[in-house]
C-alpha cells in the first residue's frame, strides 16, 4: 500500500500549501478590520494583533460623524457620492452597452463592421494614458469638477459592449424571427424577447460595472478638484496624502478602507457564480 | 485601477461565452410574448443562422444606428477625440489653465519629447528613473505572479482535494477590491513599526523603513560584496541616469508594490490556469502516471504544453498591466521617488507642475509602448491558435 500512502502525503502537502496561501490572502483584511477598532497609539504599537484590546471606536465614530471627533472628514458624503455615482453609471452602462451590443450582434446596418472595429480598437487603449486627454475634454466641454463630468465618460465601456455582443450572438436567431413574424417591432423584439434571455449576461455586466465604478480612482481624481466630489477612494487617497489631516491616523484610514471594500465583498460573495474569470482561457483558445 | 481592469476586462469574453452558451442551450424554453405553437416547435433544434435570407430587414439601418449611437458618441467624445487632442498638446506648451486650442498656447514642435529623451536636465533624469523603476517592477511582478498562479493552480487541481471553492474565492477576492484600500492596508503592514517588521524582528532581523527606502535591492547585494559606486558605471549613463543607477534593481519601496501586486493578481491568474488545467483529460494524466513519470516530468511533458496558450495570455496581460501601475504609486510615490512610474510621472508633471505638454508626451510614449505590447499579444495568441 505504499502508493496509497504516498498519495496521502501528497494530498496533505496540497492542503498545507492551500492553507498557507489562504492565510496570506485573508491576513491583510483581518489586520485591516482589526486595527480600525484600535486607538491610534495601539494600532502603531500592536499592529500584529488581529483582535483589538481594548476596542476603541474613535475611528468609526469619526467615519460616521458621531461625537466630538467628527467633522475632520466628510465620510457620509463620500459614501453617498460613491453609491450615487456607481449606481448611475451601472444603470447607464447596462442599458447603453447592451443596446450597442445587440445592434452589433444582430442588426444589419451600414457601417456596422466599422463601428465594431472601432470598439475593438478602443479595447486596446490603456486607461492610464487617458487621464490627461479626459481632463482636457472635460475642460473643453465645461464639465470639469461636476457630477456630469464624472458620470458621462464612464457611462459606456467598450469591454461591456463586446461582452454583451458575445451574449447576444449566443441567442438563437429563430427566437427573434418568431417575434418578427408575430409583428413585433425591432425595439419590441429586443426589449421583450431577447433581453430577458440574456439576463445572466446583464447580471455579469451589472456586477462588473458596479465593481469598476465603485473602485474607480484615477478618473475621479483628475475629473474633480472640490472635496464635495470625493468618493470613498479619492477621499481616502487624500487623507493618506495628508490633504485633510495630519498624523498617521491608521485606524481611521483602515476603517475607511474597510468601508470601501465592504459593499464589493457583499456583492462578490452573494453573486460569485456570475464572476468567473477562469473561463477566459477557454474563450481565448476558441 | 488599471492593473485589475485589464485581467477583468479580458475576463469578460470568458464568462460571456460560457454563460452565453449555457443560456443558448436553455433558450427554447424561454417565454416570448404571443408565442405560437408552430414557431415554438420550429425553433427547437434549428441551428442558429447568422444571416437570414428572406427575413424582413425593414428599419434595421435606422434602429442599428439608433442603438449604437449613444455608446459611439461617448466613446468618440471621451476616448477618440481626447487622444488626438492630447497628441496635439504634447507638441505645445499648454499649462492646463487656458483653452488648449486658443492662440496663447504655443506650438513647440518636438521640444517636449526632447526634454524627456535627449536634453540633459531634471525631466530627462526623472523620466529615465521612472522607466528604470517600472522596468524592474515589470521584471519582478510578471514572473512572480505568473509562477505563483501556475503553482497554486497545479496544487489545487486535484479531484480528491476539498475546500477548493473556498480557496478560489479567497484567492480571487483581493483583485475585486479597491486598489486604494489595498494600498492603504499594505502601507500599514510595511510601515517602520508595522506588521512585517514586527514579524522580521521576531527572527532577529531589523527591517528597513520599507516605504521610504530608495535603496535598490541589487545595490544592497553589491554592497554586501564590497562593490560600491564603481567609476566605470558611475561615469556612463543613459536617459540622465548613470549605469550604477540602472543596475540598482527595484528600490525597497518598489518591493512593497511588487509584493502587493503579486498578492492582488496571483489569485485571478490562478483561476485562468485552473480553467485550462480542467480541460486536460484525467486519462492523460493517469496514463502518464502509470507509465512511471515523476511529478516533475508530468508537469513538464503533460501539463505545461497544454496550458501554454493560457501561459502566454497571462504573461502578456501581465506585461500590459504592469506598465500602467498608477493608483498604488499615487499613494506611495510622494513618499519615495524610487517608486515613481511613467504613468504617475505623466500625472505629476501635468497636474502638479502644470506642464501638460511634457505630461502628454510621457503619456503618448507610454501609449505607444502599451499598444506595441498589445499588438504583440494578438500576434502571439494568433500563433497559438494556428498551432
Amino acid at each position: 500500500m505504499s502508493a496509497g500512502r504516498k498519495s496521502g502525503w501528497r494530498l496533505a502537502l496540497r492542503y498545507g500549501v492551500m492553507a498557507v496561501f489562504a492565510g496570506l490572502y485573508i491576513f491583510p483584511f483581518v489586520i485591516e478590520v482589526g486595527n480600525s477598532f484600535k486607538s491610534d497609539p495601539a494600532a502603531t504599537a500592536h499592529a500584529l494583533d488581529p483582535i483589538p484590546n481594548p476596542v476603541d471606536l474613535t475611528a468609526w465614530k469619526q467615519i460616521f460623524g458621531i461625537g466630538a471627533a467628527a467633522s475632520v472628514t466628510d465620510f457620509p458624503r463620500w459614501l453617498f457620492n460613491s453609491a450615487f455615482l456607481s449606481i448611475t453609471i451601472t444603470v447607464g452602462r447596462v442599458f447603453l452597452d447592451s443596446l450597442a451590443g445587440y445592434a452589433l450582434a444582430r442588426l444589419q446596418f451600414h457601417g456596422r463592421r466599422l463601428v465594431f472595429a472601432f470598439v475593438i480598437a478602443t479595447l486596446a487603449v490603456p486607461g492610464v494614458v487617458l487621464l490627461i486627454p479626459k481632463f482636457l475634454m472635460l475642460k473643453q466641454l465645461g464639465m470639469f469638477n461636476s457630477y456630469q463630468g464624472m458620470i458621462l465618460p464612464m457611462l459606456v465601456d467598450a469591454t461591456g459592449i463586446f461582452l454583451m455582443r458575445q451574449f447576444f450572438l449566443q441567442v438563437p436567431v429563430s427566437l427573434e424571427e418568431a417575434g418578427r413574424v408575430d409583428g413585433a417591432s425591432i425595439w419590441q423584439v429586443y426589449w421583450r424577447i431577447v433581453l430577458p434571455v440574456v439576463r445572466p449576461g446583464l447580471l455579469t455586466l451589472l456586477i462588473l460595472s458596479f465593481q469598476g465604478s465603485w473602485n474607480e480612482f484615477q478618473f475621479y481624481e483628475i475629473a474633480t478638484i472640490s472635496p464635495k466630489y470625493f468618493t470613498l477612494n479619492t477621499g481616502l487617497a487624500n487623507i493618506v496624502g495628508g490633504g485633510l489631516s495630519a498624523g498617521n491616523q491608521f485606524p481611521l484610514k483602515l476603517g475607511a478602507a474597510t468601508l470601501t471594500v465592504l459593499p464589493i465583498a457583499v456583492l462578490f460573495f452573494m453573486l460569485q457564480k456570475y464572476i468567473r474569470p477562469g473561463g477566459m482561457a477557454g474563450a481565448v483558445k476558441g | 485601477m488599471s492593473l485589475k481592469d485589464k485581467p477583468v476586462a479580458g475576463t469578460l469574453d470568458a464568462s460571456a461565452s460560457s454563460a452565453g452558451r449555457a443560456q443558448a442551450a436553455a433558450s427554447p424554453q424561454v417565454r416570448s410574448p404571443r408565442r405560437r405553437g408552430p414557431q415554438g416547435k420550429g425553433a427547437k433544434g434549428t441551428p442558429p443562422r447568422q444571416t437570414g435570407t428572406g427575413r424582413l430587414r425593414r428599419g434595421e439601418h435606422l434602429f442599428g444606428w439608433l442603438f449604437v449611437s449613444p455608446a459611439l458618441a461617448v466613446l468618440l467624445l471621451f476616448l477618440f477625440v481626447p487622444i488626438l487632442l492630447a497628441l496635439y498638446i504634447s507638441f505645445t506648451n499648454w499649462s492646463g489653465l487656458t483653452n488648449p486650442l486658443s492662440s496663447s498656447v504655443k506650438w513647440v514642435g518636438l521640444a517636449n519629447y526632447k526634454t524627456l529623451l535627449s536634453e540633459p536636465g531634471l525631466y530627462r533624469q526623472d523620466f529615465g528613473t521612472a522607466i528604470r523603476n517600472n522596468l524592474y517592477f515589470v521584471l519582478f511582478t510578471v514572473p512572480l505572479q505568473t509562477g505563483l498562479a501556475l503553482l497554486l493552480a497545479v496544487v489545487v487541481n486535484n479531484k480528491f482535494l476539498r475546500a477548493k471553492g473556498f480557496f478560489r474565492t479567497v484567492a480571487y477576492f483581493p483583485s475585486v477590491t479597491s486598489s486604494i484600500a489595498i494600498t492603504v492596508v499594505f502601507m500599514f503592514l510595511f510601515q517602520g513599526t508595522g506588521v512585517v517588521n514586527t514579524i522580521l524582528g521576531a527572527f532577529g532581523v531589523q527591517g528597513p523603513n520599507w516605504l521610504y527606502d530608495t535603496r535598490g535591492l541589487f545595490t544592497l547585494i553589491y554592497n554586501a560584496f564590497g562593490v560600491n559606486n564603481p567609476s566605470v558605471l558611475v561615469n556612463h549613463g543613459f536617459l540622465g541616469l548613470n549605469l550604477w543607477g540602472w543596475v540598482a534593481g527595484p528600490s525597497l519601496g518598489m518591493c512593497v508594490v511588487i509584493i502587493m501586486l503579486v498578492w492582488t493578481t496571483s489569485g485571478t491568474f490562478m483561476l485562468f490556469f485552473l480553467a485550462a488545467l480542467q480541460q486536460i483529460s484525467e486519462d492523460l494524466d493517469e496514463a502518464s502516471e502509470i507509465d512511471g513519470a515523476t511529478p516533475w516530468q508530468r508537469f513538464r511533458r503533460v501539463t505545461l504544453p497544454l496550458v501554454r496558450p493560457t501561459l502566454v495570455l497571462v504573461l502578456v496581460l501581465g506585461f500590459i498591466s504592469t506598465w500602467q501601475v498608477f493608483d498604488q504609486i499615487f499613494l506611495i510615490g510622494p513618499l519615495n521617488p524610487a517608486t515613481i512610474t511613467p504613468a504617475y510621472f505623466s500625472y505629476q508633471i501635468s497636474f502638479q507642475d502644470s506642464n501638460f505638454g511634457a505630461g502628454a508626451a510621457v503619456a503618448f510614449l507610454l501609449f505607444c509602448l502599451i499598444v506595441f505590447l498589445t499588438v504583440l499579444q494578438r500576434k502571439f495568441i494568433k500563433e497559438d491558435l494556428t498551432q
